[in-house]
């Protein structure tokens, strides 16, 4: 059975010209161990979905249809006393920004110590011990001397290590990492990007990455899904969805990166933007930015279908795929 | 744990709140006047040198002595003493405690109650939060000292003046308490609606912690700057408010004076050469009013980030 199984997801916010659905018809599976990259720009409804398998979105939204089985639990239907035993316990989150996830007024070690005692029946000191040993898994220097230190003593890197080793507190499935580097300089950023790979491989805990950044989910993930208007539309192997990208948004996406433009030229990118979700067009939501879009494209909305490792929701990819069966 | 790090005794005499004081002159010596009005509170009965509410050691033949530098004076009592022959120094010592525990006590009572609700109604809102702020609301529209003087005024005629009498503290307390929490609540929503958009908050709640542990672990520490100005303001507040009930013969009976009512006694004799009785005490109130006040500006131009303190 699928450590994470969400099924048919529907995000909506509620708000003064109607619900709008920030999430639409969200699916996928994540075995226990495996990475999961979830890619898309600003707006995507990348980080409602992670928020979402919490079940911990803030008014307006609210999740309006589908299951997020956790373990066989559906995290829709528990009550919010069953949700906080799997919150932090079984299922963690890393922030964006290091410098406000961690709480001000508290010490590292008051953080750290508490989160151990709201879920498991520990001694003061027990805690403490637990506590010195994940930030030296994180490879924090001095761990005992860190506990007694506020967080505006630590560095943007070294708070980060630590939100890191305070998801790590309970020893975790599943790990939500929402742009965990985005805050950071690129030499930090690689430091805990690694540190992030090897302690999910080490421990066998489930990562969701929700990024922006090709690369990162390249290094990180095994397998990614590219969400574009909160739909997904395109999911498979990392590998194969980066080197050979089916859907036209994918391919906009990876074209898109810097590295993909000669020095000298002007850097690519998908003209105009995303559509906002108050109005979004009929049919393909990609269509009015997209280079092969037909008729059929402005009419009908495409679903998912699997060729091979992937799954794509284009009508010009599953128009080629036919063509080619037929020859 | 280690010791390499700083205790919190260094902590506090090391931290910027404890450096910028030393900087601020006014400051300082308010906060060393405060402290000394608060000592001379605290130990009146062994401070003062005679007990006001002995009757045996009252002599009417003693009453409206001067103080020590005019004419007419009596080395023993060093302020003169009032129209009943009380030692004005030991019953302005004891006033000045009265006026300080009820004055402390009340805002006590505010910060409980209005802490409380306005952390509630911050956190929880929706309806929760309207109901409470309109709650507030009408609270504020009555003003403190009408509530206090038709809820004193009934208590003296229903219970007796020998009732109110024993339970004037406890009354004022309540009373001035449980009229300014709107101020609290106010403050304190709007503090907590600030800190509840912030991401440690949306950390804890992912680390599994319930809506309370958040509100009192998590959201009060990081409000207390907030809670700390309106305090020293409406300490101030609750002694003047205080002051002017007893003046008004609706708080402290003259028996057990405050410095309200001690006021509010000499007030009768200023006119017939008689000054201190009402003079004195007054000056205590206006100087303990007023090291309370600038020790709130200070504490409110440190404590607030967005307000650089002036170096001077």
């Amino acid at each position: 059975m699928a450590l994470l199984s969400v099924q048919n997801l529907n995000v909506k916010f509620g708000g003064p010209f109607g619900a709008i659905t920030a999430v639409n018809n969200v699916s996928f599976e994540l075995q226990k161990g495996e990475r999961l990259g979830i890619v898309g720009e600003s707006g995507a409804g990348k980080s409602i979905t992670g928020f979402a398998m919490m079940n911990l979105l803030n008014a307006p939204g609210f999740i309006d249809r589908g299951k997020v089985l956790f373990d066989g639990q559906d995290m829709v239907r528990l009550n919010e006393r069953q949700l906080r035993k799997i919150r932090g316990n079984r299922m963690a989150m890393i922030f964006q920004d290091p410098l406000v996830t961690l709480n001000p007024v508290l010490t590292i070690g008051q953080q750290m110590v508490e989160t151990l005692m709201a879920h498991r029946r520990l001694r003061q000191d027990e805690a403490e011990f637990i506590a010195i040993q994940k930030l030296r898994e994180v490879y924090i220097s001095a761990p005992e001397s860190r506990l007694g230190q506020y967080p505006h003593e630590l560095s943007g890197g070294m708070r980060q290590r630590v939100i890191i080793a305070i998801a790590l507190l309970l020893d975790p499935d599943l790990i939500i990492a929402d742009e965990p580097t985005t805050a950071l300089d690129v030499t930090t950023q690689a430091d805990i990007l690694e540190l992030l790979l090897h302690l999910c491989m080490a421990n066998n805990v489930g990562l969701i990455l929700i990024t922006h950044d090709l690369g990162v989910v390249c290094q990180l993930t095994e397998r990614v899904m590219v969400m574009y208007a909160g739909e997904v539309v395109e999911t498979g192997k990392t590998r194969e969805v980066i080197n050979d990208p089916q859907h036209p948004y994918t391919q906009g996406l990876i074209s898109a990166l810097p590295q993909q433009t000669l020095p000298g030229t002007p850097l690519k990118s998908i003209a105009g933007y995303m559509p906002s979700l108050l109005s979004l067009p009929e049919g393909c939501p990609f269509h009015p930015r997209c280079a092969y879009a037909s008729p059929e494209c402005t009419r009908e909305r495409p679903s998912l279908v699997q060729y091979r490792d992937a799954s794509v929701a284009c009508h010009e990819v599953n128009r080629l795929h036919q063509e080619t069966l037929v020859e | 744990m280690s010791n390499s790090y700083l205790s919190p005794y260094s902590r506090f005499f090391q931290s910027d709140l404890t450096i910028g004081l030393r900087h601020h002159p006014v400051a300082f010596v308010s906060l060393v006047i405060f402290a000394i009005l608060c000592l001379l509170a605290a130990f009146a009965p062994l401070l003062a040198p005679f007990d006001p509410f002995d009757t045996t050691q009252i002599d009417i033949l003693n009453s409206e002595r001067p103080p020590f530098w005019a004419e007419g004076a009596e080395p023993a009592f060093l302020f003169g003493t009032d129209d009943q022959g009380r030692d004005m120094w030991s019953i302005m010592l004891y006033g000045l405690r009265l006026s300080l525990i009820i004055g402390l006590g009340a805002v006590l009572v505010q910060t409980l109650i209005g802490v409380s609700i306005g952390l509630i109604s911050g956190y929880v809102g929706g309806r929760v939060d309207s109901l409470l702020m309109r709650l507030a609301d009408i609270q504020l529209s009555f003003s403190t000292l009408m509530i206090a003087i038709v809820f004193l005024a009934l208590t003296q005629v229903v219970g007796g003046r020998a009732f109110f009498a024993q339970y004037a503290p406890f009354l004022l307390i309540v009373i001035i308490g449980l009229a300014e929490w709107p101020q609290y609540a106010r403050t304190v929503r709007a503090t907590v609606l600030a800190e509840k958009q912030k991401e440690y908050v949306d950390a804890a709640r992912i680390m599994g912690f319930g809506p309370v542990r958040i509100m009192v672990r998590h959201i009060l520490p990081n409000s207390l700057a907030s809670i700390f100005v309106i305090s020293t303001i409406q300490i101030a507040n609750a002694i003047i408010a205080e002051a002017s009930l007893s003046f008004l013969g609706l708080g402290m009976p003259i028996a057990y004076p405050s410095l309200g009512s001690l006021i509010a006694s000499g007030f009768d004799y200023l006119f017939s050469g008689s000054w201190w009785i009402t003079t004195l005490p007054a000056l205590l109130l206006v100087v303990l009013i007023l090291v309370v006040n600038l020790l709130g500006d200070w504490l409110r131009d440190s404590i607030a980030p967005q307000h650089v303190p002036e170096a001077g």
